[in-house]
């Protein structure tokens, strides 16, 4: 049905956009982790209540998460360009997607950690444990399950935006996609992308919710 | 307040002029008003009071988990109001404090969360280990250690938070409603492992309940908490059998079931009698009955077998006949019964 050329350009960019994906999901983790986790910390009934902080980090996560991606992708070029020296292609599409999946990750991380009971972090503390203690030895284990489901909503929603990204020369199958089924009506090559987008989504889903489920220990086995 | 027989054994802890205000949007509430307690090194203290009456406040202000607003806490002659948090936590280490609904790490399995205290405390991971285990061992789940808790019942799991609240070598342990979740089998068999870890490893124990009969199984000295005021304290015994106040009263006598029963009767001279050291096998209402020869109404019973000692409490409505009541009231007493009139029992 297809060309050699072509089988071996879709798996290429198969693999150029598993690239842009999981690099700005976990360089978007580096940054959107700490913030869910101060988010939580500096909440009013948080751990060590901080107003400003959190009202500072509040505003920064709405606001980012109020821009269109696409807007966002425009609007980000100049930082793009002075960190990647260029505005396209598959390395440099990684700032915006990171830039748009940080305040997102950060809100699926305060919401899970949120989660935890209340009265397990109350344990701790009446055993002594520090703040750090209680992070790292109870809100993130505790709520483990709950993480690996949001780096699955997260690795998912990305892989949607890097899509988005190639109408603008952002590299990967989303570019394919509008180079072929878009400028040159070669509708086939634009099905083949698609259909290779919602396998890596069903791939993604699957191999996440099986990981959640293997390492919760709440379920009576 | 405390009597004079255990001024000689050391104070744990001592609540001095306590009060807890809460401010919500519109409103202060006052949960705790000017509280003054000791409990001493050994006692099992049972803190009882109705829901609502400040009684879970009250254990949280003994580790500071709140902080009073006004008056202070000492544990172990020290002020907890005059340290910081790292001198805090370090003193929070000493008191153990387990909860009604457990709160184990759920993700942790059982012997995970019998370390969770001594990764805390930075305890060397055989030592630690070594130690988890004998704890296991000494609340009966060492065969138990791999297993997660959601695979166990509420009786197992508050044994592992018993074990994880004893990790660290505390000389207090804080019970908050430790029971409350157990079905009656499970808190005696709770409330006995209590019991033993007291008097094997000498820790003073607060037990937060609203149960009589949780106090009455293992308390040595009870402190009754009501609308935030500390009604009545002593050892058990004693405010069990002479109650002063209205609030140890209505906690001795709660029970809805004989309400609807009490308006169709018509005597209204009603006794509370307490059993304490009577054997069980002697049928004191009966021969009271057949020796007056008249009968009476029991309003009220709540007594129960303990090693051959008849334990608990009686309401009896005694008949409308003076005499005859009179004559009854003396054959308890000349059986050593503590006899109290009850006057405003039945309407």
């Amino acid at each position: 049905m297809f060309s050699e050329k072509i089988i071996s350009m879709l798996f290429e960019n198969t693999l150029i956009t598993l690239y842009m994906t999981v690099a700005s999901t976990l360089i978007a983790y580096v940054i959107g982790l700490p913030m869910g986790i101060l988010l939580v910390l500096s909440a009013k009934d948080g751990l060590r209540p901080n107003a400003v902080l959190y009202k500072a980090l509040d505003v920064i996560v709405n606001l980012l998460r109020s821009i269109p991606f696409l807007i966002l992708l425009v609007l980000v070029i100049p930082l793009t360009r002075a960190i990647v020296g260029k505005s396209y292609g598959p390395t440099a599409t990684i700032v915006p997607l990171t830039i748009a999946a940080a305040p997102f990750i950060a809100r699926l991380v305060e919401s899970s950690l949120r989660e935890v009971d209340p009265g397990v972090v109350e344990a701790a503390k009446s055993m002594g444990a520090d703040n750090f203690n209680i992070v790292t030895k109870v809100l993130i284990p505790e709520a483990r399950t709950a993480l690996i489901t949001d780096a699955t909503v997260a690795l998912v929603t990305i892989l949607g935006y890097s899509a988005m990204a190639g109408t603008v020369g952002g590299g990967g199958l989303g570019d394919i996609a509008i180079q072929y089924g878009y400028y040159r009506y070669q509708t086939d090559i634009m099905f083949a992308t698609v259909i290779l987008l919602v396998l890596l989504v069903q791939i993604l889903q699957w191999a996440g919710m099986r990981l959640a489920r293997a390492l919760d220990r709440r379920v009576r086995s | 307040m405390e009597t004079d027989n255990n001024a000689m054994s050391e104070v744990m802890i001592r609540i001095e002029g306590l009060s807890k205000t809460f401010r919500t949007k519109d409103a202060e509430v006052e949960a705790l008003k000017d509280i003054n307690l000791d409990i001493h090194a050994g006692e099992i203290y049972g803190i009882i009071g109705m829901s609502g009456a400040g009684k879970s406040t009250l254990v949280r202000c003994l580790n500071y988990l709140e902080r009073p607003t006004k008056g202070n806490v000492y544990v172990e002659g020290k002020n907890l109001a005059d340290m910081d948090e790292r001198e805090l936590r370090s003193t929070r280490k000493r008191i153990g404090m387990i909860f009604q609904h457990f709160n184990l790490l759920m993700q942790r399995s059982v012997l995970g969360n019998v370390l969770f205290p001594l990764e805390i405390g930075k305890v060397p991971g055989e030592q630690a280990k070594k130690k988890a285990m004998e704890l296991l061992g000494l609340v009966g789940l060492s065969d138990k250690a791999g297993v997660y808790p959601a695979q166990l019942s509420g009786g197992q799991m508050q044994r592992v938070a018993i074990a994880r609240a004893l990790a660290a070598d505390p000389k207090i342990l804080l019970c908050d409603e430790a029971t409350s979740a157990l079905d009656p089998a499970t808190t005696k068999s709770i409330l006995e492992l209590l019991s033993r870890i007291n008097k094997e490893l000498g820790i003073t124990i607060v037990i937060i309940t609203h149960s009589m009969s949780v106090v009455e199984e293992v308390c040595t000295h009870v402190a009754i908490i009501d609308g935030g005021v500390l009604a009545e304290t002593g050892e058990v015994k004693e405010v069990f059998a002479h109650p002063r106040t209205d609030a140890a009263k209505r906690l001795f006598m709660e029970s809805g079931a004989h309400e609807g029963l009490v308006t169709e009767l018509k005597g209204k001279h009603c006794i509370r009698i307490v059993f304490t050291k009577n054997s069980s096998f002697e049928p004191v209402i009966a021969n009271m009955v057949l020796s007056v020869g008249t009968p009476v109404n029991i309003l009220l019973a709540d007594t129960k077998d303990i090693g051959g000692i008849a334990h608990g409490q009686m309401v009896l409505q005694l008949p409308e006949d003076e005499e005859k009541a009179q004559a009854m009231v003396e054959y308890l007493k000349t059986r050593k019964l503590d006899v109290e009139e009850l006057t405003d029992y039945v309407q």
